[in-house]
C-alpha cells in the first residue's frame, strides 16, 4: 500500500516537472522596436546585471555602486565569450533572462545584432553624448557605419606594434624594420644569426586579421540589407602571400600560440619580434619573464615607407542587451565605466585592459616607463597606433566559424599542405554557405 | 608463468600511460612560472609548490576554496541522495509487482542513454521559467537523479535480496520502509557504493550544466572556476599556474573518495563470488 502512495508521489512530482517545462509563454517581446529605442530615465531606484569575464571586474563595479546608490550593478562572470558565455548569452536571450549589460568583444558584436539581441543606444543621451570621447574606429566597431545606430560602448582596444629583442637586434648589427620589406629582409638576417624572427601565429586567425586590417583589406561589408564577404581582396591577398612566402622559406616558427613552447620560444630568445597588440606586452612580461630589460616597442612595421598605419587586434564593448528595461541607467554606467578615469585606471591595473577613448592613453599608469621593456614608455607608441588604425573594418556575423575554418586551413599550410591563400579562399567559402545557412542575406 | 608476467606488463603500461598526466600535472604544479615554460615538463626544478598553493588559496579572496567547497557540496549531497533515490527506486522495481513497472523501468533505462549535455539547455529553459537560473538549487536539483544508479540497484536487488528475508522481515511485523532501511540496503550496500562514486564522478565531471546556469562566481564549482581562469589566461598569463595547482588540488577529493570507498567496493564484489 505504502508503496504505491510513494510511486503516486513520484508520478505526481513528475508531472509538475513537465507542467513546468511548457507551461507560460514567454513575454520578452515587450519592447522591440525598430531603430534607436526610447530611452528615458527610470524612476526610482534601479537594479542592473552585468556579465563580464574581465579579471576583477567587481572591483570597478563596487566604486560604481558607492557612488551611485540609486543605480546598483550586480556583477555575474564565467569564461571568455568563446568560451561559452556568448553561448550563454544567446541561450539567456530566447529565455527572456538575459542581463542588462554584458561584455561582447568587437568581432563578435555582429552576430549578436544579427539575432536582434542588442538595444540600440543612439536615442540614449549619455552615449550619444560621449560619443566624440572614443576614437572614431572603435565608435565604428559598435555602430557597424550605420547611421543611428550604437550597439555598445566601445571598452578596450588593442593597437598593434612591433614587439622586439632590442638587445639581440643590436648584437647582430640588425637594424629594426620599418617596412615590411626590411622585416623580411631582417627575418633572414636573423636565421643566420640562429634564430627566427617571430612565430607565426597558426591557429589564432586574429593576429592576421589584424594584420590584414592595417594593410586595408575588408573582410565583411554591409549595406544595409545584405553581407560582402570578401577574404581575398587585393590587400588581404598581399598579407598572405607575404607570409606565405617566410613560411615557405622557413624564416619563421609555427609554435601553436598560447602554449608553454611559445612562451619558452621568447623566453629563450628563439623568437625575437612580435608584432601584437598592446596588451602583449604582458604577455610577453609575464610568458618569458627571463628576458626582463630586452625588449623594447616600435610602430607596426609599414607597407610603404614612411607610412603611418596600424592594425587593431582584440578589444571589446559593453552592450546593452534587448529586454533590459533600463538602457538609460544602463548606458550611464557603461559610459562610466569606459571613459571616466578612474573606472579606466582600474581595468588597466587589474586587467590590463587598454582604453578606447582619445584621453585613455594619456592615463598615469599608460604613461610611465616599463621596467620590463629597459624603461622604454612603450605606451606612447600604442596611443600613437590607436589613433593610426584603419577605421572602417567591419567584422561578420559569423566570426566563430570562420575562424574555425581559416585556422584550419592555416594549420595545414604551416605543414606544408595548401597555403595561407587556400585557406582564406575556404573561409570564404565556408563562411558564405555559414550566412546562407542561418538565412542571413548574402550578395554574391 | 609467462601468461602472468604479460599481464603484469599490461597492466605495468596501462599505471604507467594513466599515471603520466597526473605526474606531469604534479610537476607543473611545483614550479614557479618561468621555471614551468623552460624546464622539462617531467620533473622537477626548484620545488614551488608550497608557493603556489599560497597564491591559488589567496587570489581573489580565497574563492577558489569557495569552489572546491562547492563542488563537494554538490557532488557529495548530490551522490548521497541521488543514491538514496536510485537505491529506493531499483529496489521497488525490483521487488514489488506493480502495472507499469516495466514501463516504468523501460523509461528508466531510455534515460540512461540521453546525456546529460542533451539536457542541460532544456532544463536552463525551465529554470528560467521559475526565475531560478544561477542559483545553488539550479545545479543541485538536476543532479539528483541517475536512471544508470536505478538500473544497477535493481539488478543488484534482484540478484542479492532474497525474496524469503523479505517475507520473513513482513511476518516478523516489520514495515517496508523499515525493511528497506535494515535489511535490504545493508545487503545492497556494495552496489550503492558503486552507485554513490559512479554518479560522485558523474556530477563533479558534469560542466556544462553550471556553465550555463550560474553566472555568479560565489556558486561555481570548482571545473566551471578554473576553465573560466583558463580561458583568460591570455589576458592574464599569470593565472596559468594557478590553473594548474588548482587542477591538482581538485583531484585530491575524488581520490580520497575512491581510496575510502574501493574497501567497500572490494569485500562487495568479493562476496558475490563466493555465493
Amino acid at each position: 500500500m505504502k508503496m504505491k502512495a510513494i510511486i503516486g508521489l513520484a508520478l505526481t512530482s513528475t508531472l509538475a516537472l513537465t507542467a513546468c517545462s511548457s507551461g507560460g509563454d514567454d513575454d520578452t517581446t515587450a519592447t522591440a522596436g525598430a531603430g534607436a529605442a526610447s530611452c528615458a530615465p527610470s524612476s526610482g531606484p534601479v537594479t542592473l546585471s552585468f556579465t563580464s569575464w574581465i579579471p576583477g571586474i567587481e572591483d570597478v563595479v563596487k566604486v560604481w555602486n558607492a557612488k551611485n546608490p540609486n543605480i546598483q550593478v550586480k556583477v555575474q562572470t564565467g569564461p571568455n565569450g568563446n568560451g561559452g558565455t556568448y553561448q550563454n548569452f544567446f541561450n539567456q536571450l530566447k529565455a527572456g533572462n538575459a542581463p542588462d549589460l554584458g561584455q561582447i568583444e568587437y568581432d563578435a558584436l555582429p552576430s549578436f545584432r544579427v539575432q536582434d539581441g542588442l538595444t540600440n543606444l543612439a536615442g540614449c543621451k549619455p552615449v550619444s553624448d560621449a560619443k566624440d570621447q572614443f576614437i572614431d574606429w572603435t565608435w565604428n566597431q559598435v555602430s557597424f557605419g550605420e547611421k543611428d545606430a550604437v550597439y555598445g560602448v566601445p571598452q578596450d582596444s588593442g593597437p598593434m606594434a612591433l614587439f622586439y629583442r632590442k638587445d639581440l637586434f643590436e648584437k647582430a648589427g640588425i637594424p629594426v624594420p620599418t617596412t615590411w620589406e626590411e622585416y623580411a629582409a631582417d627575418a633572414v638576417k636573423v636565421k643566420a644569426a640562429g634564430g627566427y624572427i617571430t612565430n607565426f601565429s597558426q591557429s589564432d586567425i586574429n593576429q592576421f586579421a589584424g594584420l590584414a586590417w592595417q594593410a586595408g583589406g575588408h573582410w565583411f561589408s554591409n549595406d544595409g540589407s545584405k553581407w560582402t564577404v570578401n577574404f581575398q581582396d587585393e590587400a588581404t591577398t598581399k598579407v598572405a602571400n607575404y607570409w606565405q612566402d617566410l613560411i615557405t622559406k622557413k624564416l619563421v616558427s609555427a609554435v601553436p600560440p598560447w602554449t608553454t613552447e611559445w612562451d619558452s620560444a621568447y623566453n629563450k630568445g628563439q623568437a625575437w619580434t612580435w608584432v601584437s597588440a598592446v596588451w602583449g606586452a604582458n604577455s610577453i612580461s609575464s610568458g618569458a619573464p627571463d628576458t626582463s630589460g630586452k625588449w623594447a616597442v616600435a610602430p607596426m612595421p609599414q607597407w610603404t615607407a614612411g607610412g603611418k598605419t596600424a592594425g587593431n587586434w582584440g578589444g571589446s564593448s559593453t552592450a546593452v542587451f534587448k529586454g533590459s528595461k533600463h538602457p538609460y541607467e544602463a548606458s550611464q554606467f557603461a559610459i562610466w565605466l569606459n571613459t571616466s578615469e578612474e573606472a579606466l585606471t582600474l581595468l588597466n591595473e587589474k586587467a590590463n585592459l587598454y582604453p578606447a577613448t582619445k584621453t585613455g592613453g594619456s592615463l598615469a599608469a599608460l604613461s610611465k616607463g616599463v621596467d620590463f621593456y629597459g624603461g622604454q614608455k612603450i605606451y606612447d607608441i600604442f596611443a600613437q597606433a590607436a589613433t593610426e588604425v584603419t577605421p572602417d573594418f567591419t567584422w561578420g556575423p559569423t566570426m566563430t566559424s570562420t575562424y574555425a575554418t581559416a585556422s584550419d586551413g592555416f594549420k595545414a599550410a604551416v605543414s606544408g599542405s595548401g597555403t595561407l591563400g587556400d585557406a582564406l579562399k575556404k573561409a570564404q567559402t565556408s563562411t558564405i554557405d555559414n550566412l546562407k545557412s542561418q538565412s542571413i542575406p548574402v550578395a554574391e | 608463468m609467462k601468461s602472468k608476467s604479460a599481464a603484469m606488463a599490461i597492466m605495468g603500461i596501462c599505471t604507467f600511460y594513466f599515471l603520466v598526466p597526473i605526474w606531469w600535472l604534479f610537476v607543473g604544479a611545483s614550479k614557479s612560472r618561468s621555471d614551468f615554460s623552460n624546464t622539462a615538463p617531467l620533473w622537477f626544478a626548484h620545488f614551488n609548490l608550497g608557493q603556489n598553493l599560497s597564491e591559488l588559496f589567496h587570489y581573489r579572496d580565497g574563492v577558489f576554496l569557495r569552489w572546491m567547497l562547492n563542488s563537494i557540496l554538490y557532488t557529495g549531497g548530490a551522490a548521497l541522495i541521488g543514491t538514496l533515490l536510485a537505491a529506493m527506486c531499483g529496489y521497488a522495481l525490483a521487488k514489488y509487482r506493480f502495472p507499469g513497472r516495466e514501463t516504468i523501468f523501460n523509461i528508466v533505462l531510455g534515460g540512461v542513454l540521453v546525456p546529460a549535455t542533451a539536457l542541460a539547455l532544456p532544463l536552463f529553459l525551465i529554470f528560467s521559467q521559475l526565475n531560478a537560473t544561477n542559483t545553488f538549487w539550479s545545479v543541485f536539483l538536476p543532479s539528483l537523479v541517475n536512471p544508470f544508479g536505478v538500473y544497477l540497484a535493481r539488478i543488484y536487488a534482484t540478484a542479492s535480496v532474497p525474496d524469503e528475508l523479505l517475507e520473513a522481515a513482513r511476518l516478523d511485523g516489520s514495515g517496508e520502509v523499515r525493511t528497506f532501511f535494515t535489511v535490504s540496503s545493508k545487503l545492497m550496500f556494495p552496489a550503492l557504493v558503486t552507485i554513490f562514486l559512479f554518479h560522485f564522478v558523474a556530477v563533479w565531471n558534469n560542466f556544462l550544466l553550471p556553465l550555463i546556469m550560474l553566472g555568479n562566481e560565489r556558486l561555481f564549482p570548482v571545473t566551471l572556476g578554473l576553465y573560466s581562469w583558463n580561458t583568460q589566461v591570455n589576458q592574464l598569463p599569470e593565472l596559468r599556474m594557478l590553473v594548474l595547482t588548482g587542477a591538482l588540488v581538485s583531484i585530491v577529493p575524488l581520490v580520497v573518495a575512491f581510496l575510502f570507498l574501493q574497501r567497500f567496493w572490494r569485500s562487495g564484489l568479493g562476496s558475490g563470488a563466493v555465493k
